[in-house]
């Protein structure tokens, strides 16, 4: 679709906002609705949304290979990490009442650290699932929808 | 009452659409067609959770229903043909159970409490602790947050391991084709040979 004047020009203007609108979602999801889920549907959207406009090829050099390799495994990682964090601190696994001073700080820290690592897992997974099904096809041309 | 009014009829129009949505998806014999009504229906689906309060979902319903599955289900047609091969044709005998399912469900709702009602037995088990719980231990206003990152930590990581678990089976099952066509330095394949 590289030929798309305008899908171009209002994709381009809009990713920004998309990924900076994921981060809201992810960051406060402990106030609005919203979440680590939904963040990284968001945020891994913006990457296929690009890779529609401008080509796999430019959203594979945008997003490396390398980066989902590493951020599938992590955001798990992160959240398990949380769990074996607190269970080290004294607590039980993912009790985050021990991770700061306050069991109301504990929580808010343990919750911020989980939802951000849900969000890198499903941004990872949205963006590999898409990048495995788009590496199978062949260029698309217009005249084949 | 005004308000009430227009949430019928909101929630009338909602429920025609997606009854419209859901025959044209059954009639339809394009794939692609198919796929962008299927996109449509989980966006309507997103509006009625909307109408139900449930905006966690519906987010998740948009951004993950409309968006993210009918960009996939488009990449996975491409890699098939464009049309239904066989139009399925209409027998009694699938056609008398699906019939004998909805009536029985329809008939499970008669029992269902009134929508919103405190009564109901969801609100009723173990939620007055959670919703008391966030809101004085661990202060946070949205409480499908606190649920599902606190009080149902162990679900949700079992959820993200799922997940992971998904992304990585596909980034082994075809993930891997790109690094033989890289291989290939190149070289174009025929288009059929995918198929």
């Amino acid at each position: 679709m590289r030929h798309h004047l305008i899908l171009r020009v209002v994709s381009k203007l809009l990713i920004p906002f998309i990924l900076l609108y994921a981060l809201y979602v992810q960051f406060h999801g402990d106030y609005g609705p919203g979440g680590g889920f939904q963040a990284g549907v968001i945020f891994g959207a913006a990457f296929v949304l690009y890779a529609l406009i401008f080509g796999v090829q430019a959203a594979r050099k945008a997003f490396p290979d390398s980066w989902l390799a590493i951020m599938v495994p992590l955001g798990l990682l992160i959240f398990a990490g949380t769990g074996v964090a607190s269970l080290l601190l004294g607590g039980t696994f993912l009790d985050y009442d021990v991770l700061a001073a306050t069991p109301t700080g504990g929580q808010h820290l343990g919750i911020i650290l989980v939802e951000f690592g849900v969000g890198v897992t499903v941004t990872g997974v949205i963006i590999a699932v898409f990048f495995a099904y788009a590496g199978r096809t062949h260029e698309i041309q217009d005249d084949d929808w | 009452m005004g308000s009430g009014i227009v949430n019928v009829a909101v929630d009338i129009s909602l429920m025609t659409l997606l009854g419209i949505t859901a025959i044209g998806i059954v009639r339809s014999r394009h794939l692609f067609a198919t796929a962008m009504l299927s996109g449509i229906y989980s966006l309507i689906s997103a509006a009625l959770f909307v109408t139900l309060d449930a905006v966690d979902v519906a987010f998740t319903e948009a951004a993950v229903g409309a968006g993210i599955s009918t960009v996939l289900m488009l990449g996975a047609m491409t890699l098939t043909r464009r049309t239904e091969k066989h139009a399925i044709k209409l027998s009694v005998g699938p056609f008398l159970v699906t019939v004998a399912i909805g009536a029985a469900l329809i008939y499970g709702t008669v029992d269902m409490p009134p929508f919103g009602s405190t009564e109901a037995a969801g609100f009723n088990h173990i939620v007055p602790e959670y919703i008391e719980g966030s809101r004085n231990d661990i202060q946070v206003p949205n409480i499908v947050t606190s649920i599902l990152a606190s009080y149902r930590g162990f679900d949700t990581l079992g959820e993200v391991a799922v997940i992971f678990a998904a992304g990585i089976g596909v980034m082994f099952l075809i993930g891997r084709r790109r690094r033989d066509d890289e291989a290939d330095d190149g070289a174009p394949r025929e288009k059929g040979e995918d198929a």
